[in-house]
């Protein structure tokens, strides 16, 4: 005889109604062969499967330009050689290999090129229509992607290329790089 | 590298949602096409066939990883050897590329490359912002990541250095479209007109919907062989079959963010970028000279860098010198109208700058079809005579290889047999070329097919 009770081990899955339950899906009540040729007539079973997660997501090197953002200062990179400056950071330079250093950029630029979204990706959907910008700087020679605010959305025109743009900051950051945005220069309104 | 033969393939009708089926079954539509369309049983073939390439872009989308070995276990191909690729939307470039290679390098004698993608089961908007997480999520996707908004940021600058316009583009539409319509595998088969593309709601300035490909469900494969691997297949079949076979691969990449792409000297790109015609051509030298001196930097976001390095390394290794001349037809990646005008500039179909004129020249339309338009000139090169992304639909693994099929189908001269119409059919094809194009142009394919003499 054991010397302790045996444990008690379950002997179903205990069903619960939370998450997806079906009650019924139709299907033949007897299946004989012409049940059973029957099933290649029977359409998809289609439902929703939800997936959702958080990412952990660092932005190694180039965070001092996120922290830079969160105070109100514009942040580029610079080879160190060459003096080749990116508006948007990047901690090698792409000719030499060399590590970049960290320079201030103006604040004011040119519009490069634009676009109006009437439509986006879902979670830009709430926000149409928006303006998206490539920035360009003086004597900076890569390109910063933006948003333009204070231009209407609906009289897009070519003629916003060249348009002097200044850069606006958000009062408290998101650690985005829409922490930054632009708008038309002089515009104080 | 040996001499790599494409022998079949075959393409699942491009549909937007195939609920009916898993992914994997509708990969086995097209592979068993391109088997029938040997003569093979599937035993045959399974027994001949020494590996495979697969091609999908996104795991995102059935939240599904490993799908490539999905397929490979349910056409019946384990255990032979075979690895996916992914290079986003030039994955099936890549992938018809890779099978070349397995084939050119003497590691298989007969290998298929099969892709697939299936988009719907999230809605369009969900299906886009995954497309988006291909940009830079670090400093791209945050701001408003949105594939459409990108490419209409990039014609924006185009029409301002070149003043290129919404009808030019609208021109690449209708014609793909109407090319379209004679095609059973494409997903929209509409006859529309200049009008409709303009009217057609804004997507993101100036692109409309009619500018814009759509998502997909689909697949595609393509079988290659060496002189070996055909002598197999043809003993097997007791069929002799038309000689096509790939005559050159080019690839080329750029910069992940478009705010990286540099802005070269006419010097830099003369010696790095030029095409051999352009080089040599004191017009041409001049023609650019003038675009530099009023401002123009290469590539800068207006310009493919890497189709134009793709175009170069294919037509140096095939010894192409007048692109537009000496290629009979493209099926080129025209995710956008506007990127169809900007690749017939990066593909030396003319010069960088004139492919808005290039677009309605006619040059690019098929012979025969009436697209309702006032076409100056005559058809010379047909671009996308199978109606392209715009209208066959987008699976990104599988569009790339379907390029690769439509284009065979061309060069053997069976476009009838397998469209069950022969308007598409382009008499006397030679050469054809394929381009297989990844977000704003990071990674680009392109290959050249041949009918052997």
């Amino acid at each position: 005889m054991p010397d302790h009770d045996e444990p008690k081990l379950p002997r179903k899955i205990e069903e619960t109604d939370d998450g997806q339950t079906v009650f019924n899906v139709p299907f033949p009540r007897t299946l004989d062969e012409a049940a059973l040729q029957m099933l290649k007539n029977m359409g998809p079973i289609i439902f929703k499967q939800p997936y959702q997660i958080d990412y952990i997501h660092s932005y190694g090197q180039d965070s001092p330009f996120f922290a830079g953002l969160a105070n109100g200062v514009f942040l580029g990179n610079r080879d160190p050689g060459s003096g080749y400056t990116y508006a948007t950071p990047r901690g090698h330079d792409m000719y030499s290999g060399t590590e970049t250093e960290w320079v201030v950029l103006p604040g004011e630029g040119t519009i490069h090129a634009f676009t109006v979204c009437h439509f986006g990706s879902e979670e830009f959907l709430p926000q149409t229509p928006f303006v998206l910008i490539l920035v360009e700087f003086e004597g900076v020679d890569t390109l910063f992607l933006s948003r333009l605010v204070g231009v209407d959305p609906n009289a897009a025109s070519l003629d916003w290329i060249g348009m002097k743009v200044e850069a606006r900051y958000l009062r408290n950051s998101k650690l985005k790089p829409t922490d930054v945005y632009f708008m038309p220069a002089g515009d104080n309104a | 590298m040996r001499r790599v033969y494409v022998v079949s393939g075959g393409v699942s009708k491009f549909s937007k949602a195939r609920p009916d089926k898993t992914f994997q079954a509708v990969v086995k539509e097209a592979y068993d096409y391109a088997i029938r369309d040997l003569d093979l049983t599937f035993e045959q073939f399974t027994e001949l066939v020494d590996g495979s390439v697969a091609s999908y872009f996104s795991d995102h989308f059935q939240r599904q990883l490993m799908s490539g070995i999905m397929a490979q276990d349910y056409l019946g191909l384990c255990p032979k050897p075979s690895h996916r690729v992914e290079g986003g939307g030039a994955t099936g470039g890549l992938c018809f590329q890779e099978a070349w290679k397995s084939v050119a390098s003497g590691d298989m004698d007969v290998c298929v490359a099969y892709g697939f993608e299936t988009m719907s089961h999230v809605n369009t908007w969900k299906g886009n912002e995954f497309i988006a997480l291909a940009s830079d999520v670090s400093f791209d996707y945050p701001v408003g990541g949105f594939y459409s908004g990108y490419y209409a940021m990039m014609v924006t600058r185009h029409m301002k250095e070149f003043g290129t316009t919404v009808e030019q583009m609208a021109h690449v539409s209708v014609k793909n479209h109407i090319n379209a319509y004679h095609n059973p595998y494409a997903q929209k088969r509409h006859r529309y007109t200049i009008e409709d593309v303009r009217s057609a709601p804004m997507v993101a300035w100036p692109l409309t919907r009619l500018d814009i490909c759509v998502m997909s469900d689909g697949a595609a494969a393509v079988i290659f062989c060496s002189e070996e691997g055909l002598a197999k297949l043809e003993q097997a079949s007791g069929k002799r079959y038309p000689r096509v076979y790939v005559e050159s691969i080019g690839r080329g990449t750029d910069a992940m963010r478009m705010s990286d792409r540099p802005h070269q000297t006419f010097d830099e790109f003369m010696a790095k970028n030029a095409l051999a015609i352009e080089r040599d051509s004191m017009a041409t030298s001049a023609y650019y000279k003038d675009l530099w001196d009023r401002g123009f930097r290469y590539p800068g976001v207006h310009s493919f860098r890497a189709g134009r390095m793709a175009s170069k390394q294919a037509y140096e290794r095939a010894g192409v010198v007048d692109p537009l001349h000496e290629i009979d037809f493209v099926e080129l990646h025209d995710a956008y109208t506007s990127s169809e005008l900007q690749t017939y500039e990066d593909m030396g179909l003319c010069r960088y700058g004139e492919g808005g004129p290039f677009a309605t020249s006619g040059k690019t339309f098929m012979p025969g079809i009436d697209y309702g338009l006032n076409l100056p000139e005559p058809p010379l090169c047909a671009v996308n005579p199978s109606g392209g992304l715009i209208a066959c639909g987008h699976p990104v693994g599988a569009t790339g290889l379907m390029q690769g099929v439509f284009a065979l189908w061309q060069l053997q001269g069976t476009v009838k047999k397998h469209f069950n119409d022969d308007k598409l059919q382009i008499a006397h094809a030679e050469r054809g070329a394929i381009h297989s194009h990844a977000g704003t142009g990071t990674y680009v394919t392109v290959s050249l097919l041949r009918k052997e003499a």
